[in-house]
């Protein structure tokens, strides 16, 4: 009988350690949705509106269905009853327009889907497509939120012509006297740009319905198969348990696949049709146009202080760019950066309102960061405008405002109570790193010659661990099954579903240091709602800190069971359990973790009250959500010739608290700055006024490659979050956060010299160039 | 209208009728089954889909199989021998150089090339190297790091 093959004493939480899930990642062994190859399978290929505002007076499908190969040809009235596509967010009046999974007689963005075919093959069904006649009679678009709320634009919902989805207010403390008391008050318009998530896989699902069972299975590309599962049911009108949601391999979310979108359910529809397996793979272009966006803030931002730099109040007026609809969360998102708009500052006073415009656009919604990056953003280029303004250092400014060690937890003017920090810690390590006070001298030299040469610095704070379950719409808990074969073998089933974090190997790490073997007596199941337990899924920041707590928590009571078993098994009164072992002290007599899982199963005795078999599930609510910190600073030289900006030194000091695996914390570092320089520098999803996408391809959308990319230094704060027994804070998406204002802030530091005060992002050349020759002249 | 073409993959020799539109990357993906070469964008920009061609690491995506008549075809999936990985999988293993692992086959075959066209690269000719492969996910570092690890003779 195999048994555990390692009793280990080393610990491997803390360790940086190569990851469990690799060796079917780099053998090309993966399955993810687009492998996935049945019997009979079809393949279905979505005509969408290449308008962005039209009324649809007909389609004719005939040729279509005509052609050899296609099985069906289904359009928005086939499948009128199937849906909405829903929208878990809610606000008070929220307006939420009914949003059809094929459009019926009207589009509202590009890439609306229209009609689908389904094929045997997949060259067949994309032929098919374009036999497709569609009449439209195009509408004038809008795409751009301040015009779409403005006097005289179209109506992207004629039911709503004002275009306002919701208003949203929120306020704290004093903020008509902090102002009226300011010495000084500085204003931004602010803008962060709307940007395409680009997971490198696209979405895709496989549907197949068992018509003897009437059970429907849904393969799809997400982070939330649970919530899919719930909402593909509720949108087909099956009962949820006759619904099973797979998630293969997933190549990245960043949020997009935070999602149900329209093709899940219609994938759903035409496999309970046909009775065959279907399946759909998005193309890249269809990625850039209907998976959702992410930022599309235009922010007016106010900040009063007094002359030696003390922050009295901000005030924020925040137009979030929805799109045409509500996808899961969309409205949600920028109450966040509500949240966090106060960033590390002790400031109480502060004043929100949010538009949320309709535009005739796809729609935004959780993008790495998802409201926190833009409400950073804001208020670390408010602080530096502010410092420019009282000739201050942006980093005298912020040590001055930060809040102290000694007031955690601290009651933020927003509502929210910051676990802990000790917010100048990171910003004096990335100092020191970076050689701040030398780098100034070397900024002197470097002006009186002629060259711009600028510091940026950010100090970021962000909501994570998502979340206590009132601030959440469908639940803030994690679930975690641990179980232990007979053979000793340890399986542990995440309702977490990791895609590229790390988490077969992360958990696998705590399991292992709980139960005391090794890492490869441990395997880590997700994503399969017929194996795992209901759980939530991987976004926000949230799988470590509260799927990783759940699995501390389930390890927890099973050991209470083992030690049950382990005293019965030794006839003691009291045993310990450490290393996977179990010992009575008072005779030496010890039972292996192996043993007694063996004895739990064959069940020949039990020990008082206790079941057969060693199984323990734990659905672990938090209490509160985890805030990390920290600081990066940045080194630009911008070429006056070229508007060229070259980073020359990018340090990044990140305090997630407690570190499970170094190696990849420092790989979610790495990924989240590179996001984070490709919003500050190159990307942005740029619509034209007809509502056509420029941006539909990685031939115009700017992804960062690695050339394009400086080495990256990071290092570590330790504040250990008291919310989680683990004292984990979450790092996913620190790095973007805390990176696009210190590369804003470090251009417009070296192009002050030329009275450049604020740049909006992205910061491309031609920009830049613009900016110095508008200085010139 | 069908073709038939004749390919040595992965060392072994096979004939198949194809259509002459059918690209490279789906004849590898869905008449032969190897799955490891991935779509990314279908516009041979982010290199998801490369595969080593009579040594030359190429875009299956922007090839037509038929294209591929005569030629000797390497997959991610025909790397590793008798169980031992390649010393650029051992690499991206051991520096963590993926997470989502979707653009890892295609980044193992360009950064091998590399290293077959100059055994000795600076970071700044790796990042140059790997400029038609795209990664969401790691920032590069690692990959660079991988890179450079099988260049010290390490990844082994």
């Amino acid at each position: 009988m195999a048994t555990t093959t390692i009793t280990k004493t080393e610990k491997l939480v803390g360790k940086a350690m190569r990851r469990q899930e690799d060796p079917r990642l780099i053998t090309g062994s993966a399955t993810y949705v687009d492998d996935i190859q049945m019997p009979g399978m079809l393949h279905a290929c979505i005509l969408r509106s290449p308008h962005g505002a039209a009324n649809i007076k007909s389609v004719d499908i005939a040729a279509a269905l005509a052609h050899p190969g296609v099985a069906a040809v289904y359009v928005g009235k086939d499948t009128e009853k199937v849906g909405p596509v829903p929208c878990g967010a809610s606000l008070p009046g929220l307006r939420v327009p009914h949003h059809y999974v094929l459009a019926i007689d009207r589009v509202y963005f590009i890439g609306h889907p229209v009609a689908v075919v389904v094929a045997t093959d997949k060259y067949i069904a994309r032929d098919a497509v374009d036999l497709i006649e569609v009449e439209y009679e195009t509408l004038q678009a809008v795409t751009d939120p301040e015009k779409a709320i403005g006097p005289g634009a179209p109506p992207v919902h004629p039911e709503w012509p004002d275009n306002v989805a919701f208003n949203y207010h929120q306020e704290g403390g004093d903020v008509d006297t902090a102002f009226a008391q300011a010495e000084v008050v500085v204003k931004q318009r602010i803008t962060s740009q709307r940007l395409i998530p680009s997971s490198m896989e696209t979405r895709g699902v496989v549907a197949d319905y068992n018509t003897g069972d009437k059970a429907l299975t849904i393969w799809s590309s997400t982070q939330i198969p649970h919530l899919m599962r719930t909402l593909v049911a509720q949108m087909l009108g099956a009962p949820e348990h006759k619904v099973r949601v797979v998630t293969p391999e997933v190549g990245g979310g960043f949020g997009s696949k935070l999602n149900v979108y329209a093709e899940e359910a219609l994938m759903g529809f035409v496999a309970m049709k046909l009775g065959q397996p279907v399946k759909w793979i998005e193309s890249r272009r269809e990625n850039c146009m209907c998976t959702i966006h992410g930022r599309g803030h235009v922010d007016y931002f106010e900040v009063a202080a007094k002359k030696d730099g003390t922050i009295l109040g901000i005030k924020l007026k925040l137009i979030q760019d929805l799109g045409a609809y509500h996808q899961l969360l969309t409205p949600a998102i920028p109450t966040l950066s509500v949240l966090m708009m106060p960033g590390l500052y002790r400031c109480q006073n502060v004043r929100a309102d949010i538009v949320g415009a309709f535009t005739n656009a796809v729609p935004t919604d959780a993008y790495r960061g998802a409201g926190r990056p833009e409400a950073t953003h804001g208020i670390e280029r408010m602080v530096d405008i502010l410092a420019a303004e009282l000739k201050m250092d942006p980093a005298e400014i912020r040590l001055k405002n930060f809040i102290h060690n000694d007031e955690f937890p601290y009651a933020t003017g927003t509502g929210l109570s910051y676990d802990s920090g000790n917010y100048a810690a990171p910003l004096h390590k990335a100092m020191d790193l970076i050689d701040y006070h030398n780098l100034r001298e070397e900024q002197r030299q470097a002006r009186s010659q002629g060259r711009l040469m600028g510091i940026g610095l950010s100090t970021y704070g962000e909501i994570c661990a998502f979340g206590p379950s009132p601030a959440t719409p469908a639940g803030g808990w994690e679930s975690a099954t641990v179980k232990i074969e007979p053979s000793g073998m340890v399986t542990v089933m995440t309702g977490s579903s990791p895609h590229g974090q790390g988490e077969e190997t992360t958990f696998a790490q705590i399991t292992a240091d709980e139960l005391g073997v090794g890492i490869d007596d441990v395997i880590v199941l997700h994503g399969d709602t017929a194996i795992v337990q209901y759980g939530i899924g991987t976004f926000g920041s949230r799988g470590t800190a509260v799927g990783g707590t759940a699995v501390y928590f389930a390890l927890q009571e099973l050991k209470k069971k083992i030690k049950k078993y382990g005293a019965m098994l030794l006839e003691s009164e009291e045993v310990s359990f450490s290393d996977g072992v179990c010992v009575d002290h008072k005779t030496g007599k010890s039972v292996t973790l192996a043993e007694i899982a063996g004895a739990s199963h064959r069940a020949m005795k039990l020990p008082p009250g206790t079941q057969p078999g060693m199984v323990e599930t734990y659905f672990w609510e938090p209490p509160n959500f985890a805030f990390p910190f920290g600081a990066h600073a940045v080194v630009t030289e911008v070429n006056r010739e070229t508007g060229d900006i070259e980073i020359k030194r990018y340090v990044a000091v990140d305090d997630c608290g407690n570190i499970i695996n170094p190696l990849i914390v420092a790989g979610q570092v790495h990924g989240g700055v590179v996001q984070g320089l490709g919003q500050a520098l190159w990307e942005q999803a740029v619509y034209d006024d007809n509502g056509q996408l420029i941006t539909g391809e990685f031939m115009d959308y700017a992804i960062p490659r690695a050339s394009m990319i400086p080495w990256i230094e990071t290092e570590h704060t330790v504040t250990p979050s008291p919310v989680n027994p683990l004292g984990v804070k979450g790092v996913g998406e620190a790095g973007t956060i805390g990176c696009s204002p210190a590369v804003v802030n470090s251009v417009v530091d070296a192009l002050s010299t030329l009275g450049v005060r604020h740049i909006d992002m992205p910061m491309t050349p031609e920009k830049i160039w613009n900016l110095m020759e508008g200085a010139r002249a | 209208m069908q073709t038939t073409i004749h390919v040595t993959i992965n060392g072994k020799k096979r004939s198949d009728t194809v259509e002459p539109r059918l690209l490279l990357i789906h004849y590898l993906r869905e008449t032969v089954g190897l799955t490891g070469p991935h779509i990314g964008c279908e516009t041979s920009i982010c290199g998801a889909c490369t595969v080593n061609v009579d040594g030359k690491a190429i875009k299956s995506c922007a090839m037509f199989a038929v294209q591929a008549n005569g030629c000797d075809v390497l997959t991610i999936e025909g790397l590793a021998r008798d169980g031992k990985l390649d010393p650029m999988q051992q690499a991206f293993w051991n520096e963590h150089g993926l997470q989502c692992g979707f653009c890892t086959p295609g980044m193992i075959m360009t950064a091998k090339q590399i290293l077959e066209r100059n055994p000795h690269p600076t970071e700044a000719e790796i990042r140059d190297g790997l400029g038609g492969n795209l990664c969401r996910c790691t920032g590069y570092q690692h990959i660079v790091n991988a890179v450079k690890a099988v260049a010290a003779g390490k990844g082994a």
